[in-house]
């Protein structure tokens, strides 16, 4: 994984988030040296690590923004992906739930925004229908718009699989590596100015997502674009205790798509998102007024919720621009930007890729590499690139069967370390070594699910240390839950002296 | 007359004691619901005693510490004496529990023993 | 070792709860016992616990945990118990089978006569007491602390805020404390302590470490690492009061909020709950709602004494050992009937021996092929045969019927199955 400094590339991605892997994952059809840069310690931390793991159908977006023509056209694209990058997918359709007579008129209005932006498979179900297929909705409900072609997925294995099928194609992944600056040779960019040294490139895209304004600045393109964090709070519940199966969106609003209730791959239901608008782009703090409004905003869709069940929460930021509107005319100005921009060259800039992003992203990495085609790079397919991401052993959705084979080749797949959610040190392991390799306790924990059940990592947290520290070859005090910084150790039990207390 | 008073640790009932004094003598225990209450109490106003318990390290142990206790419960003002002392103690496996790892520690005529078994890492 | 097929109880954990149902299961005349423990040894969470104040009542004496363990575990070990450590049990079904995971063994099968659950409990969270602010490292349950403390021997942490006033905080602020970390604060939001009043004394009161009843956390802070918390005073309704807010720098959160019944097994089992405990409804056996399967100790009820955890496990395992002995005797009654020359299959498939003793049964069978001569059809015990009458011809097409009498129940007592044959008498 160590590049030496000054590397040449042909193409180098800055950001390691979905739409950054799922662009390194197109490019690495091609011919070329590809580097994809992250400054975290994992890649898919930002954005990509906290948002509501949904395909959006594509009725929300207005029409005539870039948001509604990627999020319709990449939709399609999710189930071919799904298999050739093995990530856990399901078209289980999605429902815009009206409650009271009052919303009705907007959730009708929806579905003809859908129509218009060419949304397949809509259609309203009637109060009656939508109480059959979800128990527990608010009985208050008065109809629904049910799109078929809504999907869940995992976004981190998303990512993490969109990578890996690049490395596996031969590109170079490179963790805990910053965006510094740009390096120039007229008005042309050739490469970027890293905490660990200098990479040249022929192209540089800009995928820095909550970061991609003072990318774009750094290359003196709209200079007035500016990214403003949009704040999602989130609540996980047991799934042994509280069981939706269904996707369910409340009303929008001019705040966003309101807070959901929906069920996960992982059967676990999520709340949330709220979705105000904040400063700070590291603030990923969950707040008490949120607790609060996220609860209220799920007890209009599910009465009965109860947040004595809810076993963690997380907060997302999305990366709201003030991007104007891709078709000239119309009043809209959050709107996605992807361009070649004409006053620099070898240089792809996309800024404001917030929600519908993780769905769009697929569509996304298709453009870029149109748009560069159409700035005259010339491609040259590889004759020996390898679609297949191959997909590695869950342990928990295994059957008896297969779980005596997998033991049987390998006994550290016996060895369960995740109690809740049945992870085994032979997924650990498989981890820790894969081709995009997950170092810190989180980057395991993303991948496996491990330590996200009811006991919240209480019994599996030093065994997974113990793992990392063997396996990395290094001392336990090195390891950490999410990069520099975030150790867990200080110190052995009986070296007082080494303890630094005031 | 004097009152001083405790919470009795001599079990997990947690009796609120009354130890009246009369200079440097316990004339009267109240509160107490059995004799171990009392025992307490008169040691608690004279001179507090506790049990402890911690660890030593064993280099080539199945676990890199030992857990130890004192048989017996020690002057409270010694406990962090007697830690250092502990601190200090390197042992091998494999160990029996109860085995003695440091006898009278520091003079107070209690020992510190094993709390349990510990093999050798294999 | 060898793991077998069958046990008569099987007993999942090896706290204090598992290893005396263990032992008083095997001293009740339970023959085969296998204890599950998912960790690399036996003795549960009392390996942690080095603290004294375990087995007063039991042993009359007053003894750290692991040394109440080792007592149990050498008692255990003396009578022929079969362990399988580093093992977890992925499924357990109401018929009693159980899936098991081991780093030694493989996947295996198990079937039992009689299960005890003693699954301990587990330490509530953050989540359940939703603490608002920053998700760092640094954060951990008391008893995640523990482990590293007392028994991996590292310390997570310098200086520590305990939120909460259970029994393992306290603990675990003299534990930290007497190797030279700090413990700045202990905070409880109840208006009361919530464990026992000997911990306040020895653990907090000894030591100084301040201890605020009616406060709670405001805000964690720190993004990778806890830097520090924000403490704040609540009224009666748990609502923070404006004005008492107060950072308190630190590099580590302690947890001790309380602990929870683990039960993701016996919901498996069809084990119904109790939503006050969260753990089994059980009898005074501690049999739970499914027949043969039983609880014991923390899995059933958080208890504050671990002797009456083994108290309960005693019960446990009599009771268990009790029931598998009557299935074992049930099953022992019955033997098997199996078809031979020529016999496609028979109904019944089992014979219950005792039941030939209240009147006629009457076999049913097919035979393979036709034989179109004078035939035998007869019944076989291990060594002699039982019955045997003629039959002038037999064909697939039309059932066989052989029927058993009372009086041949002294020679079916003897035998350990049933042999059917269907043969022409020129072949006898």
């Amino acid at each position: 994984m160590e590049a030496s400094v000054q590397e040449k590339y042909d193409y180098i991605v800055i950001g390691g988030g979905v739409v950054g892997a799922m662009i390194a994952r197109w490019l690495s059809r091609y011919e070329g040296r590809l580097l994809l840069i992250e400054k975290e310690a994992d890649i898919g931390m930002g954005c990509s690590s906290a948002n509501t793991a949904i395909v959006h159908a594509g009725y929300d977006p207005l029409p005539g923004s870039l948001k509604a023509l990627m999020n319709v056209r990449a939709n399609p694209m999710w189930d071919q992906l799904a298999g050739e990058l093995n990530f856990p997918f399901e078209r289980r359709g999605d429902y815009v739930v009206a409650i009271g007579e009052e919303e009705l008129p907007l959730v009708e209005k929806l579905l003809q925004q859908g129509i218009q932006n060419g949304v397949p498979g809509m259609m309203m179900i009637d109060a009656g229908e939508m109480r059959s297929r979800e128990r527990d909705i608010n009985p208050d409900v008065s109809g629904a718009l049910w799109a078929t072609t809504g999907g869940i997925c995992d976004p981190f294995q998303v990512t993490v699989a969109a990578a890996e099928n690049a490395v596996i194609n031969g590109a170079t992944v490179l963790l805990n590596t910053k965006f510094e600056d740009f390096i120039w040779e007229g008005n042309r960019v050739i490469g970027v100015k890293t905490n660990r040294g200098d990479f040249y490139a022929r192209w540089v895209i800009n995928s820095a997502g909550i970061y991609s304004d003072a990318v774009m600045h750094k290359a003196g393109v709209r200079p007035e674009f500016i990214i403003k964090p949009r704040k999602g709070e989130y609540f996980i519940f047991d799934r042994a205790e509280v069981q939706i199966h269904n996707v369910l969106f409340p009303v929008p609003s001019s705040r966003g798509k309101g807070i959901l209730v929906t069920g996960t791959l992982h059967e676990n239901t999520i709340v949330g998102p709220n979705g105000n608008v904040i400063d700070d782009k590291e603030d990923t703090s969950m707040t008490k007024e949120g607790m609060d409004e996220l609860l209220d905003g799920a007890k209009k869709l599910i009465p009965s919720l109860n947040l004595r069940h809810s076993i963690a929460n997380f907060v997302g930021l999305r990366p709201m621009g003030n991007g104007p509107c891709y078709t000239p005319g119309i009043n809209y100005n959050n709107d996605y930007v992807i361009e070649v921009p004409s006053s620099v060259q070898g240089f792809v800039n996309l800024g404001g890729i917030e929600s519908p992003g993780l769905t769009s992203a697929p569509a996304i990495a298709e453009m870029v590499v149109d748009l560069m085609k159409d700035a005259g790079e010339e491609f040259v397919a590889k004759k020996d690139w390898d679609p297949i991401r191959p997909g590695r052993p869950r342990y928990a959705h295994m059957t008896h069967q297969e779980r005596k084979l997998l033991c049987d080749m390998d006994p550290r797949y016996a060895r369960v370390i995740c109690r809740c959610e049945n992870v085994t040190e032979g997924e650990i392991v498989a981890e820790i070594h894969a081709p995009v390799p997950a170092h810190t306790y989180d980057a395991i924990k993303r991948r496996t699910w491990l330590g996200t059940g009811r006991c919240q990592a209480g019994f599996d947290m030093t065994r997974v240390v113990a793992i990392l520290a063997r396996e990395l070859g290094v001392s336990p005090f090195e390891i950490t839950k999410r990069g520099q910084g975030s150790e867990y150790l200080y110190r052995t039990t009986k070296d007082v002296e080494v303890a630094n207390v005031n | 007359m004097e009152e001083r008073n405790y919470i009795c640790t001599a079990c997990p009932m947690g009796c609120k004691l009354i130890v009246r004094m009369e200079g440097d003598e316990v004339v009267k225990i109240l509160g107490n619901r059995c004799r171990k209450g009392e025992t307490f109490g008169r040691q608690e106003a004279i001179a507090p005693q506790r049990m402890l318990a911690s660890t030593v390290r064993v280099p080539n142990g199945f676990h890199p510490l030992l857990p130890v206790y004192t048989k017996g419960s020690i002057p409270k003002r010694k406990i962090l004496e007697v830690l250092e002392k502990i601190r200090d103690v390197e042992v091998m496996a494999p160990i029996k529990a109860e085995d003695v790892i440091i006898a009278n520690v520091i003079g107070t005529g209690v020992d510190v023993i094993a709390s349990r078994d510990m093999p050798a890492k294999n | 070792m060898l793991i077998k097929k069958q046990y008569d109880v099987v007993v999942i954990g090896s706290g204090p709860g598992g290893l005396a149902a263990a032992i008083d299961a095997k001293k009740s005349g339970a023959d085969d016992i296998l204890v599950i423990e998912r960790d690399v040894e036996l003795g549960g969470i009392l390996l942690q616990c080095i603290h004294n104040g375990f087995g007063l009542q039991t042993f009359k004496e007053d003894l750290p945990g692991p040394e109440y363990a080792q007592r149990y575990i050498n008692e255990a070990r003396t009578l022929g118990i079969t362990f399988l450590m580093d093992t977890m049990v992925m499924d357990v079904t109401s018929q009693r089978r159980l899936y098991l995971s081991s780093r030694d063994f493989g996947y295996l099968e198990v079937d039992a006569h009689a299960i005890v659950l003693a699954m301990g409990c587990r330490e509530r969270t953050r989540a359940q007491v939703r603490l608002p602010g920053y998700r760092p490292n640094g954060v951990f349950t008391a008893g995640t602390a523990q482990r590293w403390v007392n028994v991996e021997g590292y310390m997570p942490g310098n200086k520590f805020v305990i939120l909460g006033s259970g029994d393992i905080g306290m603990i675990m602020a003299r534990r930290l404390t007497f190797e030279g970390a700090h413990v700045e604060r202990v905070l409880e939001i109840q208006s009361y302590l919530s464990g026992l009043s000997r911990n306040y004394v020895q653990c907090l009161e000894d030591w100084g470490i301040p201890l605020q009843l009616n406060h709670t956390i405001k805000k964690i802070m720190g993004k990778n690492r806890v830097e520090a918390i924000e403490a704040v005073a609540v009224d009666e309704k748990w609502n923070f009061i404006p004005g008492t807010e107060e950072v308190i720098p630190c590099d580590t959160l302690l947890l001790s909020v309380g602990l929870i019944p683990e039960n993701e097994l016996s919901k498996k089992a069809g084990v119904a709950l109790d939503p006050v405990t969260g753990g089994p409804f059980v009898d005074e056996h501690f049999q739970t709602s499914v027949p043969g399967i039983f609880a014991a100790g923390n899995v059933v009820h958080v208890y504050d004494l671990v002797d009456y955890v083994s108290m309960a496990g005693s019960e446990a395992g009599r009771s268990a050992a009790e029931f598998a002995l009557a299935e074992k005797a049930r099953a022992a009654r019955y033997i098997p009937l199996v078809p031979g020359k020529n016999v496609r299959y028979i109904v019944p498939h089992k014979l219950d021996k005792k039941a030939l003793e209240k009147g006629d049964i009457s076999l049913q069978m097919r035979v393979t092929r036709p034989i179109e001569e004078d035939v035998w059809l007869e019944v076989r015990g291990d060594e002699n045969s039982i019955v045997r009458r003629s039959e002038r011809y037999v064909r697939p097409g039309e059932m066989v019927t052989i029927v058993l009498k009372p009086k041949m129940a002294a020679e079916v007592e003897k035998t350990g199955k049933l042999t059917v044959d269907i043969y022409p008498k020129s072949e006898a």
